[in-house]
């Protein structure tokens, strides 16, 4: 018996723990980062340039480095990469540098745009590695016409009831109801946000599931036609298919950004800039933009693209101007818990 | 002066359940009883407030219907798994093991891989599918992927082999005489099945029920993959709070109350079965 329930309390105590241990051991410079977000030989490569003796660390989401981060008052980790939410979070708990721009020469590179980003104007403690927009992604060989409003993912035509996939994610998927009805991305009024659960209700009875991951696969496999989708993520679905194609839906977008953040209480705050400005290298972010298809928001690194492939991927061409017309989402909060209450509320309702 | 053997024998194993279960088990459970930061960090301050909110309707209905899936799985699982116990212990002897370890022999992959290869079989566009096409059929497939049903098959898919390894310990170990005695004293089949056979075997059924029933409630990735993330099950709700919601209190208020509920069960189960044996040794 007590197996099992070691199995239980291993299982439910896992994710807790996972943020209470210690943090990684201090190295010259400790980089954490999504899985393939960079380069595979940038940490090698920076080492060789700067000569100094770098280690990368993963973690799977902006949350997972969030709780170790916040557990251990950001201390082991020198440069992490989020979300911008996360990046004010951040900020707001004290934990971010103040950026001192004499060190980074490369954020010149930037576009003046995104030097004037919302949740950080002026990039007092973030600088963006990359930019984009959530819209629809979907099969023009499978669908009777184009969609142009997130009404089609929301009350899709009887042809693709059944075939439509939603981000999972709390912020996104409700970022989808609140758009539709022409509301702000960080909406916390109450009655506003209850037209959105029960639109989404509403929407969910269409559903064939709510996917985070796997969703360009299965617009690839003709499981899905039409899914709710982050725009580099639609390419790697175009990548597949020529046939997949990603619009913004007339009633917008949010403006995502995934940033690089050095933390204050790194230990080595030289080579932490160094870093940062090592990344903002046109050959070095622009290898982002190449493989991992995401707008990177570096001018001479955009500018390098090749023609054939803005063609294919023709999101990879909208302009900083286009972009910035779109709300980013913000940390909300006291009111997370109401967003993820009326997530619960949406994934429990049959 | 009594034995100290046992005592030495399961110091290390408790020093390491203490050490590496009770007291990170502990320390996340603890936090059920602080505020959450409002940036998602956690404040030191006493409140019992995140404690009630598990029992707002909301997150309440979300428990009751995890157990009545997790109910549905176990009651599957142990028809199932009984009568495949039940042909086991029904064969020669020699065969049996060889029955055995096919029982158990899905436990040597993967979790994950398991479940998704249900994926594979069941999606539209999947195995099944296919062979209906295959057939001749060519009318509208009923949804199989990512509905309750999927997600109740995949649970009994994976916990069956708790049942039938449950259930056949005590069928291989019943006296045959008791139930040719009962034939002698004109039993038929199905009354000397009812009567001596299925209450004899009965705790293995509980535990058996209780094992698929227990790892069911808390499961995540099960309706995660199969239920599409449309059924959301206390497991998912659990892994949401730590790690999209970043709201840990939460998180383990709903993991104690979840403890609490297995813990029940678990203890329920071992005084049953315990009061069962007990029983059968003193006819004996």
């Amino acid at each position: 018996m007590l197996k099992q329930t070691v199995a239980v309390c291993a299982l439910l105590g896992a994710a807790g723990v996972a943020g209470m241990t210690a943090p990684v051991q201090a190295e010259e410079l400790v980089v954490s980062n999504w899985d393939g977000y960079m380069a595979p030989d940038a940490i090698e490569a920076f080492n060789e340039a700067t000569g100094n003796d770098a280690e990368l660390v993963l973690h799977a989401t902006n949350e997972e480095i969030m709780g170790k981060l916040i557990a251990s008052k950001g201390r082991g980790y020198d440069v992490v990469f989020v979300s911008s939410p996360f990046a004010e979070v951040l900020h707001n708990l004290g934990l971010a540098e103040e950026l001192d721009h004499d060190k980074i020469p490369n954020l010149d590179n930037l576009y003046a745009q995104a030097q004037e980003l919302k949740h950080d104007p002026g990039n007092t403690f973030s600088v963006p590695y990359a930019w984009g927009t959530t819209g629809l992604c979907y099969r023009s060989d499978l669908l009777e016409e184009e969609p142009t409003s997130w009404m089609a993912l929301l009350d899709p035509s009887d042809e693709v009831t059944g075939k439509t996939t939603m981000l999972a994610t709390d912020r996104w998927l409700l970022a989808a109801g609140l758009l539709a009805k022409g509301y702000s991305v960080n909406e916390t009024d109450p009655e506003k946000l209850q037209e959105v659960r029960d639109l989404l209700i509403e929407a969910k009875k269409t559903l064939l599931a709510y996917d985070d991951t796997t969703f360009y696969a299965k617009l690839v496999s003709g499981e899905a036609e039409l899914v709710q989708a982050w725009d580099g993520w639609c390419n790697y679905g175009i990548a597949e298919n020529a046939d997949i194609k990603y619009v913004v839906p007339e009633e917008g977008s949010d403006l995502w950004v995934d940033t690089m953040v050095i933390l204050k209480n790194a230990e080595n705050k030289e080579a932490a800039y160094e870093f940062v400005n090592f990344m903002l290298d046109p050959e070095n972010h622009g290898w982002a933009a190449e493989n991992i298809l995401y707008k990177v928001p570096n001018e001479p690194a955009m500018a390098s693209l090749s023609e054939e492939m803005l063609e294919t991927y023709p999101n990879m061409a909208m302009s900083p101007d286009a972009l910035m017309q779109y709300e980013q989402l913000r940390d909300v909060g006291e009111d997370q818990r109401t967003y993820s209450r009326i997530v619960s509320e949406i994934k429990a309702a049959n | 002066m009594a034995d100290r053997k046992p005592l030495y024998l399961m110091t290390p194993a408790l020093a390491w359940l203490t050490a590496f279960m009770v007291v990170p088990c502990l320390l996340v459970l603890a936090l059920a009883f602080f505020r959450r930061g409002i940036y998602g960090g956690i404040e030191y301050t006493f409140t019992l407030e995140t404690i009630a909110l598990v029992f707002d309707p909301l997150y309440a209905s979300i428990f009751i219907k995890s157990a009545l899936i997790a109910g549905l799985a176990g009651l599957i699982a142990s028809v199932i798994g009984y009568s495949a116990a039940y042909a086991i212990a029904a064969m020669p002897a020699r065969r049996q093991p060889l029955l055995l370890f096919f029982a158990v022999l899905p436990f040597w992959s993967n979790y994950l891989v398991r479940t998704y290869a249900w994926i594979v079989l069941l999606n539209r566009e999947g195995l099944i599918t296919a062979l209906a096409r295959y057939l001749g059929y060519d009318g509208e497939m009923p949804r199989m992927l990512y509905t309750e049903s999927a997600v109740v098959i995949g649970l009994v898919y994976n916990y069956l082999p708790f049942v039938i390894l449950a259930c056949y310990a005590p069928l291989s170990r019943l006296n045959p005489e008791i139930a040719e005695a009962s034939r002698d004293l004109g039993g038929s089949a199905w009354t000397t099945f009812r009567r001596i056979t299925l209450p004899m075997t009965a705790p293995g059924i509980a535990t058996g029920f209780v094992f698929v029933f227990v790892l069911s409630i808390g499961n995540f990735v099960t309706p995660a993959l199969l239920g599409g993330g449309q059924f959301q099950m206390i497991g998912n709700l659990v892994y949401a709070q730590f790690l999209t919601a970043n709201d840990w209190p939460f998180g383990a208020a709903l993991s104690m109350v979840l403890i609490a509920v297995m813990m029940g069960l678990l203890t329920l189960q071992t005084f049953v079965s315990e009061r069962a044996s007990g029983a059968r040794t003193k006819e004996a």
